[in-house]
């Protein structure tokens, strides 16, 4: 189902059967220019499903954006060893909801997706891993699977082009750090998830020792639209050095929350007032989140002018990241909400290297007591200090993730944490909102 | 262990999903699907689950304790799972949280006497644009409110 109402500012493209009814049906699928993507692929090289790729400009959506052509390029064919094909459903970045209303209401959308991919890089088997609180998610996949193998859009000798594929929901069972693609193929095999020592990369040695292409559930649903209209379409909806549309999550203090598609490029302060209804209760906005609690926070000043792509994200010292934006207004306590973060990413590090291990304990640890009121001045300090000396120094970016919203917070809203200090009760407990019997 | 006819038909088709030899692979699948059947990850079930897919308890072991929704204890037959995580939060998830837990008369992480109902704050559960959210079991409430938590809980009780 479609959680909120579209908004006429939308450009869709990967969302585009959302609100049809039966959308996560083969039959509404096929009935809308479903599959004919994998036809007209199966036509093509390897080398031209790639360059179109290259073409559209897609870059990952997952958060990282690294470019999904050339990340599909770097699959060695010469390799004698299967090649596979795994998405990434692991949804888990505070802040994004998107995967889940694709997958929802488009499943046959990334399983065409993930066909493409397989003929790009001469893969015959997939996995979908999925999050293991979304179990609705791996009933509706499944069904889509069970229903592509009934029309010969899965398995053997595919609509008769001699391409097989098979695909299989695998469920994960509680870990944000299994969103990490090298910590995902570990959970995937049976694993701890904690992440592996690249290079190699997954394209050379990924899922079971195979090459291996590992994209995001909306990486793989934009290759349908990239092959049936062309990469230069996808690329001209973005802007020049990332292509097409992004899933956006608009959460937080805003009126009209919910999940929008938009074009790479769209304004900040549209999206917000128009796209999301502006802010709730007409409050001022105080902080700004672009894409997942991982990047830096970025002040209402910095959003001035400001786009929601990757480079306008990079000129403000942030990241476009996930699509998941959360909108923070005047009453937010940056120091509660900082907290909060620092609790979510201590419980989530795997454990493995100490900088992250250590790191976000101790921010953890300082930040819970820095909230009670038993903050001092050289702890203000001290949050800075860890958070930059784990950045960059551990084998995976939960570290980093932790610390730049962390170095962000403590520098952007320094006079936040000041008012903690020497047993202050916190100044913005009194901003009830919801109030609890 | 026998297991329902349903499930060995899952474990089966498991044990098919995966590359010849890596079988090891349907472990976290078969412990989490097994767990919804027994109740938690008992260690009959983790002897069960090494001998099926060729590892040693110990190797299964370490699997269960990395992950969040593997439990070795019994939790509620309806276990609320409150996200206070960052998008929740900005609409008093942790006030939320203090409420349910009120409800119910016990702690987070805590099981009711009769075992009907267990609390646990979770991370972010992916539900952030219709927030405050939360799970009970694996289905999804999204724009929850005290009062409409009251009633899904209450009703709950009365289905007993």
């Amino acid at each position: 189902m479609v959680y909120n109402e579209p908004s006429p500012l939308e450009t869709r493209v990967l969302s585009r059967r959302f609100g049809m009814p039966h959308s996560e049906s083969i039959d509404t699928y096929l009935a809308t220019e479903g599959y004919q993507a994998f036809r007209k692929a199966a036509k093509m090289t390897p080398d031209q499903i790639i360059n179109e790729m290259k073409a559209s400009n897609l870059r990952g959506r997952g958060g990282a954006g690294f470019p999904a052509g050339m990340k599909w390029s770097f699959v060695p064919r010469t390799s004698p060893k299967p090649k596979y094909i795994v998405v990434n459903a692991d949804e888990g970045e505070p802040g994004t909801c998107k995967d889940r209303v694709l997958m929802e209401n488009d499943p046959h959308q990334l399983i065409e997706g993930v066909l493409i991919s397989g003929l790009a890089v001469d893969a015959h088997a997939g996995w979908i891993y999925i999050r293991g609180e979304y179990r609705y998610l791996i009933d509706i996949m499944d069904r889509a699977i069970a229903e592509a193998y009934q029309r010969g859009w899965l398995g053997k000798n595919i609509q008769g082009t001699g391409f097989d594929f098979e695909l299989y929901t695998h469920t994960g069972a509680g870990s944000y750090e299994c969103g990490e693609e090298s910590a995902l193929l570990e959970s995937l095999e049976g694993k701890r998830g904690v992440p592996r020592i690249r290079p190699p990369f997954p394209a050379v040695v990924g899922a079971f020792q195979c090459p291996t292409v590992l994209n995001n559930v909306e990486t793989f649903c934009a290759a349908p639209a990239i092959i049936l209209n062309g990469g230069a379409a996808f690329a001209a909806l973005g802007v020049p050095k990332a292509g097409g549309t992004k899933m956006t999550c608009l959460t937080g203090h805003i009126n009209k929350p919910g999940v929008y598609e938009l074009r790479l490029g769209f304004p900040v302060k549209q999206m917000i007032e128009e796209v999301g209804g502006g802010m709730r209760n007409g409050k001022k906005m105080k902080a700004f989140i672009p894409g997942g609690s991982s990047c830096p926070v970025l002040t209402a000043a910095e959003c001035e002018g400001a786009t929601m792509d990757y480079d306008s994200m990079a000129q403000r010292k942030s990241m476009l990241g996930s699509g998941g934006v959360v909108i923070m207004d005047e009453d937010t306590c940056m120091v509660k909400a900082c907290l909060r973060l620092m609790k979510f990413y201590a419980h989530e590090s795997c454990g493995w290297c100490i900088p992250c291990r250590e790191g976000t304990t101790w921010l953890n640890k300082i930040m819970t007591r820095f909230h009670d009121g038993g903050g001092t001045e050289q702890d203000i300090g001290l949050l800075g200090d860890i958070a930059k000396n784990m950045l960059g120094r551990t084998f995976c970016p939960l570290g980093d993730a932790a610390a730049l919203p962390m170095i962000s917070i403590v520098e952007k809203f320094r006079p936040e944490f000041e008012d903690h200090l020497n047993g202050k009760p916190c100044p913005f407990e009194h901003s009830n909102r919801m109030v609890t019997a | 262990m026998t297991f329902s006819p349903q499930l060995e038909a899952r474990f089966a088709k498991l044990l098919e999903s995966y590359p010849a030899g890596r079988q090891r692979a349907a472990m976290i699948p078969m412990l989490l699907y097994a767990q919804d059947e027994v109740g938690s990850v008992t260690d009959e079930l983790v002897e069960e689950v090494a001998q099926r897919v060729g590892v040693t308890p110990l190797q299964v072991n370490e699997v269960v304790s990395y992950y969040s929704m593997l439990h070795r204890q019994p939790r509620g037959k309806y276990h609320v799972q409150v996200c206070t995580n960052i998008s929740c939060l900005l609409h008093d998830a942790d006030r939320l949280l203090e409420h349910t837990c009120r409800k119910l008369g016990i702690e987070n992480h805590g099981v009711t006497a009769d075992g009907q109902f267990s609390i646990e704050e979770v991370e972010c559960m992916g539900a952030c644009s219709w927030a405050p959210a939360i799970q009970i079991n694996y289905d999804f409430h999204h724009f929850v409110t005290p009062d409409k938590l009251d009633r899904l809980l209450d009703g709950l009780r009365k289905k007993q």
